[in-house]
């Protein structure tokens, strides 16, 4: 049995479905990562496994015990707020100790919790401040602390790092991992940073519109996206998205119509899964996922290179066919001039194929 | 930057503080001129032009307590130190009660909202709207039918119940400002809805509460026609007292009144200046971002 399982679990505000039936697991020890655009219902997931929403339907269970009616404090979570949310007229330490209060310690239980605490998080300096004067790093450790110090059955953290600059955050999210690997408990992150979500989670729920649109290992959810949202969501810079329509294949190759051009693809024409010649399809090629070749033959796609950006060890192109923009992404310093014609043939066994409701085809 | 803006205010700075030091001389004068006049005596307080330099004497301020009201008679206890404790008593613990009622209301009008929530706050509000002279005679009535006339529950009641709307509007405004996630953590945390409020959200709306209690204080402290009307002999607080000690033998006792008045500004000044941190806080907070 999952540590929190969540049942059919919706949401409204009135008239509006924040959160729509969803379903989750979260296996102990398991830190699970809710990631989507903002407004899609993860804070709000996260907010009722909490207990400071009400769930208006469903069921949520944390370590075998149905929650939906107890309050907060019954529940034996923590939690991690994206602005913190310390007391203000609290020192760092009695911040630190401000969950203790529950269990009654003595003293010197408490400043022994609050001395190894501040210790791991390397706050032993900043103990008798208040928390207006750190900085934000520290104030960010401070609330990581606060949610450790108990030794709750799960931990919930709200866009923990979101308010950090780019360096700390790189920091940080190394910590956490660490820090969470280490605390073997089960753990719900919200998060819009993908790359958060992909270093630190051990599975990822990726929601849309109060619906959870897949639920997969971090490697899963990169190489095979459930569906376009998914896939456009996922990756930087984001993959490249081709609606076409099939015709015959050229050899045993699937072939499309798109971008007014043939293109032959690295994929078995005979598979059952495919629909039929004439049915709209769209097809995912991460930008990465190219190789240059000379010539425009029929399994190349081929267009005129339009804006060039440099990306350190690898130079993304965008590549200008039509209306579309295709990005490719090729090893720096191939001599690359905007206006020159490009050719760019998609890598065997990289190329996924939706179908026409959205569906990654199962090949 | 820093430099630049540092210059700035020092070059207005003389000016500024120039005019800013006239115009609250101007204000301030009645204000010395009351206190200068508890110094002289009954001849030099009627002097004309005024005068400044004068030979100070305390005359007044023991007049205040004890004094003969004929030229023949022996000095007797005037009741002042009484009304000085009347009005000291009843605007502190009315202030203290309507602080502690209207937070918690206003808390209650912050947290968890009724339906009709903004109603009830326009409804509270309404009780103030009225002008106090037009609910005196039912309240009047009230005090009489009740035995309240006279008494301290009865001022104290009353009191309570004028500050209380003001109370609940700051407060909830003060309430309305912090941020909730602090006291979602603090449930997360294991606490109660009265830890939260208690240990939480109390602390930070201190400088409100000061600033509260300070509007509360001034506007009970001055209260003058219920306090005239319902006040006992032995509950009347120091207005209603000053304003029977005009008029007497010798014509008014400006010395003697203004003794009074010097006496009546002393709590004002004290608690405004205890409070004054926390105070100013309180009336500039929302206005500076935080």
């Amino acid at each position: 049995m999952a540590e929190i399982e969540l049942r059919g679990v919706t949401k409204r505000f009135g008239k509006m479905i924040a959160v729509n039936a969803i379903d989750l697991d979260v296996e102990a020890g398991e830190v699970m990562c809710l990631l989507g655009p903002s407004g899609c219902g993860k804070t709000t997931t996260l907010r009722m496994i909490a207990g400071l929403e009400w769930a208006s339907t469903g069921d949520i269970t944390i370590a075998g015990r149905r929650v939906n009616e107890l309050r907060p404090a019954e529940r034996d979570i923590a939690m991690v707020f994206q602005f913190y949310a310390l007391y203000p007229s609290l020192t760092v330490a009695e911040n630190l100790a401000y969950p203790l209060h529950v269990e009654k310690p003595t003293r010197e239980q408490i400043e022994m919790r609050v001395q190894r605490i501040a210790k791991l998080l390397e706050l032993e300096h900043v103990l008798d401040r208040l928390p207006g004067r750190l900085a934000e790093g520290e104030k960010q450790r401070v609330a990581v602390g606060r949610a450790v110090i108990r030794d709750p059955t799960c931990f919930l953290f709200d866009e923990p790092l979101s308010r950090l600059d780019i360096v700390l955050r790189q920091e940080m999210r190394g910590q956490i991992k660490t820090l969470l690997s280490g605390l073997k408990r089960a753990s719900v992150i919200v998060t819009h940073d993908q790359i958060e979500a992909l270093t630190i989670g051990d599975r990822i729920a990726v929601m849309r519109d109060g619906v959870i649109e897949q639920v997969a290992t971090p490697h899963d959810i990169f190489a095979s996206p459930a569906n376009i949202f998914v896939a456009g969501f996922i990756g930087t810079p984001q993959m490249n998205l081709i609606e076409g329509t099939r015709r015959e294949n050229i050899g045993a190759r699937l072939t499309i119509d798109a971008l007014d051009q043939h293109i032959g693809l690295p994929i078995d024409g005979t598979a059952r899964a495919l629909p039929a010649i004439g049915e709209r399809l769209t097809i995912g090629i991460r930008p990465r996922a190219f190789e240059p070749v000379n010539d425009a033959g029929p399994d190349a796609i081929s267009g005129t290179i339009d804006v060039i950006e440099p990306m350190g060890a690898e130079t993304l192109l965008h590549l200008n066919i039509g209306l579309h923009d295709l990005r490719v992404v090729l090893p720096r310093g191939g001599g690359f001039r905007p206006g020159a014609p490009l050719h760019a043939r998609p890598l065997e066994g990289q190329v996924l194929v939706f179908g026409a409701d959205g569906r990654r085809l199962p090949l | 930057m820093r430099f630049r803006r540092k210059r700035e205010i020092g070059r207005a700075g003389l000016r500024r503080s120039l005019v800013a030091t006239i115009i609250s001389l101007i204000y301030f004068f009645p204000v010395l001129w009351i206190i200068l006049t508890a110094f002289k005596t009954h001849n030099d307080a009627l002097a004309v032009p005024p005068i400044f330099f004068f030979e100070p004497t305390l005359e007044n301020f023991v007049n205040v307590f004890s004094r003969a009201y004929t030229k023949t008679s022996e000095a007797v206890d005037t009741g002042f130190a009484l009304f000085f404790f009347n009005s000291i008593f009843t605007a502190g613990t009315s202030v203290v009660l309507a602080l502690i009622i209207g937070t918690v209301a206003a808390y209650g009008f912050s947290r968890f909202p009724l339906k009709g929530n903004d109603t009830y706050m326009f409804i509270i509000l309404t009780t103030r709207m009225l002008p106090p002279i037009i609910v005196i005679i039912p309240i009047f009535l009230m005090f009489r039918v009740t035995g309240f006339s006279g008494t301290y529950h009865g001022l104290i009641l009353l009191y309570a119940a004028f500050n209380l709307p003001f109370t609940i509007w700051m407060m909830k405004s003060f309430f309305d400002e912090l941020p909730r996630d602090i006291e979602d953590a603090a449930r997360m945390d294991g606490s109660s809805e009265w830890r939260v409020f208690f240990r939480v959200c109390l602390p930070q709306v201190k400088a409100g509460i000061a600033a509260t209690a300070v509007f509360g204080l001034i506007l009970t402290w001055n209260e003058f026609l219920f306090s005239l009307l319902l006040s006992g002999v032995n509950t009347r607080t120091v207005p209603v007292a000053m304003a029977q000690t005009i008029g007497g033998d010798i014509g008014v006792r400006w010395g003697l009144l203004a003794a009074i008045e010097t006496l009546f500004l002393i709590p004002v000044v004290l608690v405004t200046f205890l409070l004054q941190n926390q105070f100013l806080r309180g009336v500039t907070f929302g206005t500076i971002k935080r």
